[in-house]
């Protein structure tokens, strides 16, 4: 055997055509760091997308990278549709955004992103554990929470009807540029509210549906009582005594819920509250944005805060949205190296600016922009919207069940199929052992 | 270099396969084979191959990593929610054929009986649900039950009457889009009743009349009669294509409430494409295949049986 001894200059040549093979896409030759194809959210706030674009735009002239960006709807579930094919066919997009439980779900093609994310972790401050629980499996973080598209489901009120009917002064509870005074902002007392103002003629618009906004109310309101149907060892706990609370009390609350609540989709919420008929919906800024333009004088009205405090906690709906590179991408240093800039401070504000307040970085220190308390009328109207004191621990319906688990109970509505079987008559005990079962094919391998 | 002369019979067995190749190709089946087989290869791209597909992935487990088999099924055997998606199916496809078919056979007499100058407006205008996409005409049918604003309830509250919860009340969901089907599909029932309308010599009826008979024995012993292939391979096509329907119920109700209104395309689609299980959607999916097969079966017969009357 021989063996060949590597001379200083030669050592020296191979280092350094190593670290520039590493920094593939940094290389400043024209089109020398190939092609990524990236699939984002087509977001619903109009001109969002062009934030996005153009920061792209601008990575790719520095880098030298021809980029091809496509904006999916999520509309009819495009996306999802998207998602699937291309993991079935191990070929589309390099970069494609990915709504909550994608990611999770298609974890076994993903690209492990712990290099993107410890850096950014370091900088901006740790990520909120909703995004954790659907971001990271196996100890593995496998996507990169995007701001664009992540979305709080909180409260958004019309101060002057929560005021003259259930005698709450929303702003006093939720002032703009202070912590919030909401100690008694609790489940009781939400309850007393939603039957002042159905009895004034202006229920709460919330759903009972099976789609995304009712589901997260449920979550949210189980959650606040400890209730969970699946623990996170994938144990079922449907028959215990959280639950029968958790279910109790929507039930509850959901009588004074508009008549046709089961009925609901994520639109109707939304039209409920800009008709003006409903003195308080669960949503994104998206109503509030839609009122400016189509009724300026309820969205002058209207104000995002936190949920009402349970006996479990003060728990906040949070829906993030994901940017993952699939294991088969063709270029996965000029993919990563895009999803560091994107996941910059000032690539943030631009997107959260472009939307208006809608998105939320998942990070603890980008929730604090100024566009939040200066956005309006009325201004201050989304100073609570990101958390930024903290003030809720934010959570996704279905948690902590493991996330394959988890995504079934979700998107199959459990907790509103429980509560509108309960609701319409059908006994405790029976409903639970609906759940029950449901869970029990859920647990399928 | 040597000449080796072929035997006689060498000869004769090559001239014989030549002949018998030009034969072949000269056939009128081989002609019209080759000329098939473009879309016979479309067939095979975008049907056998995806439903063979289909199978493969029925076969796997959730996380598409193992063969199990016929599992899946067995699995959605013991589903409580599988069993009602299975009645509802069935009842969405019988009732909204059954109604169309009715509807169809009415509205061909009426049409086939108006003067000919006029017929072809008319024969236009009742097409237009037919011709409108589905997912178009399901939207406005949407605003229509719309569970807050609907513009059949604000009619019906002007009126006097009491809102009706058209898409969240079970049976009136299902009452709904079962509506809307009959709705987009009575038109087609209506065509093809219309053309074998035509189809019926006159003189049938006139001997009919000669003989006493009066309207509806004209109609129960000449028109159904003459009718009955055409009504038979209507109803067993729209059967099929109504039990595989996805955009009605996806868009009027999505299958809600409480699922009372899924049918298998959609609770394919929920359980497959929304709950990330795909192995499971494609079995949800597959079991229609043996249910349409049967009428396929009968189409086929159908067809078959009236080929040998021509």
């Amino acid at each position: 055997m021989t063996r060949k001894h590597m001379t200083r200059r030669q050592f020296m040549a191979t280092t350094a055509a190593s670290t520039v093979v590493l920094a593939a896409p940094h290389v400043s030759t024209a089109q020398s760091a190939g092609k990524l194809s990236i699939g984002f959210w087509d977001h619903w706030v109009p001109d969002a997308n062009k934030a996005t674009e153009a920061l792209v735009r601008e990575w790719a002239a520095k880098e030298k990278v021809e980029v091809q960006i496509d904006f999916i709807t999520s509309q009819s579930n495009k996306i999802l549709v998207t998602i699937a094919a291309e993991e079935q066919a191990k070929s589309g997009h390099d970069i494609l955004a990915m709504p909550t439980w994608q990611a999770a779900e298609r974890a076994r093609n993903l690209e492990p992103v712990d290099d993107i994310m410890a850096p950014l972790i370091a900088k901006y401050g740790a990520v909120n554990k909703t995004v954790e629980y659907l971001g990271k499996t196996d100890g593995k973080w496998l996507a990169v929470p995007a701001t664009a598209g992540s979305q709080m489901k909180g409260p958004a009120s019309r101060l002057d009807l929560m005021k003259q009917h259930a005698g709450i002064d929303i702003k006093a509870m939720y002032p703009v540029g202070a912590a919030p005074k909401a100690d008694d902002w609790n489940l009781d007392n939400f309850l007393k509210a939603a039957e002042a103002c159905n009895k004034a003629g202006f229920p709460f618009g919330i759903g009972l549906g099976t789609t995304s906004d009712s589901v997260d109310t449920a979550g949210a309101l189980f959650h606040s009582f400890g209730a969970a149907l699946v623990d996170a060892s994938g144990k079922i706990t449907v028959k215990s005594d959280p639950v029968r609370k958790a279910l109790e009390y929507c039930v509850k609350l959901g009588k004074q819920y508009p008549a046709d609540a089961p009925a609901w989709d994520d639109a109707s919420n939304n039209k409920w509250m800009v008709s003006g008929r409903g003195a308080l919906i669960m949503n994104p800024p998206s109503t509030w944005a839609v009122a400016v333009r189509d009724a300026p004088q309820i969205a002058e009205q209207m104000w995002h805060h936190g949920m009402p405090a349970g006996p479990a906690g003060r728990f906040g709906p949070f829906l993030p949205y994901f940017w993952a590179i699939w294991s088969f991408s063709k270029n996965k240093p000029a993919a990563k190296s895009l999803l560091t800039h994107l996941s910059q401070e000032s690539s943030a504000q631009k997107m959260v600016e472009a939307s208006k307040g809608y998105d939320i970085p998942s990070f603890e220190k980008l929730t604090t922009f100024k566009v939040w308390s200066e956005v309006g009328p009325p201004q201050g109207t989304m100073y609570h919207y990101p958390n930024p004191h903290n003030h809720q621990i934010l959570s996704i319906a279905a948690a902590p069940a493991p996330p394959k688990i988890a995504v079934q109970i979700y998107t199959q509505g459990l907790q509103t199929k429980m509560i509108v079987r309960h609701m319409q008559g059908e006994p405790m005990e029976k409903t639970l052992a609906w759940a029950e079962s449901e869970c029990e094919g859920f647990m399928r391998g | 270099m040597v000449d080796v002369a072929a035997p006689p019979s060498l000869i004769a067995s090559r001239s014989r396969q030549r002949r018998s190749l030009r034969t072949w190709l000269g056939r009128k089946s081989t002609i019209a084979f080759f000329l098939a087989l473009p879309l016979i290869a479309l067939i095979a791209v975008l049907v056998v191959y995806p439903a063979i597909y289909a199978v493969h992935l029925a076969m796997l487990n959730k996380s598409m990593e193992r063969f199990v088999g016929f599992s899946n099924f067995t699995f959605l055997f013991k589903r409580e929610t599988f069993w009602m998606v299975v009645w509802q199916s069935c009842l969405f496809a019988i009732t909204a054929v059954l109604f169309k078919a009715i509807i169809g056979f009415i509205v061909a007499h009426f049409v086939h009986n108006i003067p000919a100058k006029g017929q072809r407006k008319w024969r236009g205008m009742l097409l237009v649900p037919w011709v409108i996409p589905p997912a178009m005409s399901c939207l406005a049918w949407l605003w229509l039950f719309d569970p807050s604003y609907s513009a059949f309830n604000w009619l019906l509250v002007k009126l006097g009457f009491g809102a009706i919860p058209w898409t969240g009340d079970a049976d009136w969901a299902r009452f709904s889009v079962i509506l809307v089907n009959i709705w987009i599909g009575a038109p087609f029932f209506m065509i093809m009743y219309l053309a074998a309308l035509k189809s019926v010599p006159e003189q049938l009826y006139e001997a009919a009349e000669i003989d006493g008979a009066n309207w509806w024995q004209r109609i129960w012993y000449v028109t159904l009669p003459m009718m009955r292939n055409i009504i038979a391979i209507t109803a067993l096509f729209s059967l099929i294509v109504t039990f595989a329907n996805f955009d009605i119920v996806r868009v009027l109700t999505a299958g809600g409430p409480l699922d009372k209104t899924h049918i298998f395309g959609t609770w394919a689609f929920r359980v497959g494409i929304e709950g990330g299980d795909i192995p499971l959607g494609a079995s949800v999916s597959l079991f229609m295949v043996p249910i349409l097969a049967v009428a396929a079966i009968f189409i086929l017969r159908d067809i078959t049986k009236r080929g040998s009357e021509v």
